[in-house]
């Protein structure tokens, strides 16, 4: 059988962070009423004009800086032509010759390897309205019902280069978009009401060929694993059919989540004939350096660099600081405990955070921005962890107290309160050994007759004895050399 | 260059203009009369001159970042009563579904 290698690049429509539309005073906040924010502008009527957002321009400058594109001087509106009933105007504005971005690329993580996929552009443009097929009224049959609230929200469509192998490499480039533009804070990420949406351009090729083979787009995945799904399927439906002798057919397919098949959508021959013009409404974008410079003192320091600076300064590992870098509030979080239990604390503060309290959240649905622990209340514990005075086993318990307190105590007071040092008096524990020894003379002849069960029951006489608080380290060395 | 008659149809279609073919015959001895101007200007030396996006030299102007939409509720009535069709708030047209 032949080596088939996959070739993909990706389309993201990224819904911009705006309070209003891209070319009009309408709100874009979600969920609202059928055709409540859709003012003049968005459901065209003749005669007016639109203006731009300046906080729209002012995204796109900041994903430009974040992937170390070019952000264009000058850029140009185009009218992208084609007839929908969701898109009043019979066109969609968006940028063609002249997008505002050009270039830059973003770093993926897959597996062990760390790969730089090059972007090849992004740029503005408006969302279209949405089509109801169903849940219409009886007057409405055979109708289809128009909502143009989406109408106008402001997008930036970032196109990737098609550089990527695999699936599980597409799936890694969505999740470092997605985890870079919620960290610049463009856009809120919501994959689920469309605020990020993935068209995934797939081709095969026999290893080793340097054309690229025939692609198929598949539109609108708004899941990481339907776009997983979606990929896994085409890529072995383009296999099979060419290995069956025939030829893939340029096309746009949707994925169907059901059947976790793709299939062809009815061709139409003039879908891609746009006819793409400046749109005269619109003048020339400028966009002085002064504003880039000025964006760019704005932006976080980047996931990336983040990243490296966990590894270097705190010691942690690849993988721990990825985890730590999945979101700029988690990143936030686990900083911001370092900082009240100590840089040397990293790799605990580390653990804690991604194992103890990520069960936490998960378990309570919540995001780390509502984490029921504050990051200085962690801190404070993870810092009397490390200082001995008290055991792991008896911070779980001070964690669950924390959550439960609802920001008010911190984890000294909880010890305090509820007594939960661990006893580190030798001399108190030698006492209760020795208590111990006296009143179980049958598990000590076990032990001297061999028998190292009898050793784990007597320290677990002595914690049990002494409510946890025992290090039990320190009461298995006291324990051997009384009985030694 | 000259168009054919298929192609006056063609994008009659994308434009959704209906034409006849005593139209369509006619519109093509105009557009090929326009593209004919437009080979006469083709000509002319461009070296160097960055192509025009629009006719004034002037920059967009940019709208601060607010919702300064209200009452979309009497706006709506207004807008949904010149509509052919309307429901439950939403504009009705006849079925489109892939």
């Amino acid at each position: 059988m032949k080596h088939w290698e996959v070739v993909i690049g990706i389309e993201t429509h990224v819904q911009l962070s705006t309070a209003s539309k891209i070319f009009s005073g309408s709100s874009t906040a979600f969920g609202s009423a059928p055709n409540l924010q859709a003012n003049a502008v968005d459901i065209a009527l003749p005669g007016v004009l639109p203006v731009l957002n300046r906080a729209a321009v002012e995204c796109a400058i900041r994903f430009g800086l974040a992937v170390g594109g070019e952000v264009a001087a000058r850029s140009v509106f185009a009218r992208k032509n084609y007839f929908y009933p969701d898109l009043p105007k019979g066109y969609q504005i968006s940028q063609y010759e002249l997008p505002v971005v050009c270039g830059g690329s973003l770093p993926i993580q897959c597996g062990e390897n760390e790969k730089l996929i090059s972007l090849t552009r992004a740029h503005l443009e408006e969302d279209a309205g949405k089509s109801l097929h169903e849940g219409l009224g009886p007057t409405a049959q055979g109708r289809s019902g128009i909502d143009l609230n989406r109408a106008g929200t402001p997008l930036l469509e970032i196109v990737s280069e098609p550089d990527m192998r695999s699936a599980a490499e597409a799936v890694a480039y969505a999740r470092a978009l997605h985890a870079l533009v919620r960290w610049i804070g463009i856009c809120d990420g919501n994959m689920q009401e469309g605020s990020f949406r993935c068209d995934a351009n797939v081709s095969v090729r026999p290893a080793g060929e340097v054309r690229l083979g025939t692609r198929r787009e598949i539109k609108n995945l708004n899941s990481f694993r339907f776009l997983q799904q979606a990929i896994d399927y085409e890529v072995q439906w383009q296999i099979a059919t060419i290995e069956d002798g025939g030829s893939i057919e340029q096309s746009t397919v949707l994925f169907d989540p059901a059947s976790g098949e793709t299939r062809a959508m009815r061709s139409k021959e003039d879908a891609h004939d746009y006819r793409y013009f400046p749109d005269p409404d619109l003048l020339p974008l400028i966009v002085d350096r002064q504003w880039v410079e000025q964006v760019r003192a704005e932006l976080p320091e980047l996931p990336a660099a983040r990243r490296a600076r966990l590894i270097a300064d705190c010691g942690l590992s690849a993988y721990d600081a990825g985890v730590l870098t999945a979101s700029l509030d988690l990143a936030n979080y686990y900083e911001a405990t370092l900082a009240t239990a100590g840089k040397e604390n990293a790799k605990i503060c580390a653990n804690w955070v991604m194992v103890d309290l990520a069960a936490r959240l998960n378990r309570e649905d919540r995001e780390i921005g509502q984490s029921p622990v504050s990051a200085t209340q962690l801190g404070g514990l993870i810092a009397r962890i490390a200082d001995g005075t008290i055991s792991t086993s008896m911070a779980r318990k001070v964690f669950d107290e924390l959550c439960n307190s609802g920001h008010t105590s911190s984890a000294d007071e909880i010890i305090a309160r509820q007594g939960l040092q661990q006893i580190s008096d030798d001399s108190a524990l030698t006492a209760l050994i020795d208590d111990l020894l006296a009143a179980n003379p049958g598990m000590v002849a076990e032990f001297r007759s061999g028998k190292e069960k009898a050793f784990n029951a007597l320290v677990g006489q002595v914690m049990k004895a002494t409510r946890g608080q025992a290090n039990p380290q320190r009461v298995s060395e006291l324990l051997r050399r009384r009985l030694g | 260059m000259s168009l054919t008659l298929d192609q006056v149809h063609r994008i009659a279609h994308l434009a959704r203009i209906e034409v006849d073919e005593t139209e369509a015959r006619r519109t093509l001895g105009q557009l090929n009369g326009i593209f004919g101007l437009i080979e006469t200007m083709q000509a002319v030396d461009t070296q160097g001159v960055e192509p025009m996006a629009h006719a004034q030299d002037l920059a967009q102007r940019l709208r601060p970042d607010c919702v300064t939409e209200n009452d979309q509720l009497a706006w709506r009535s207004a807008f949904q009563a010149i509509a052919p069709e309307a429901e439950a708030g939403l504009y009705l047209v006849p079925k489109v579904i892939e």
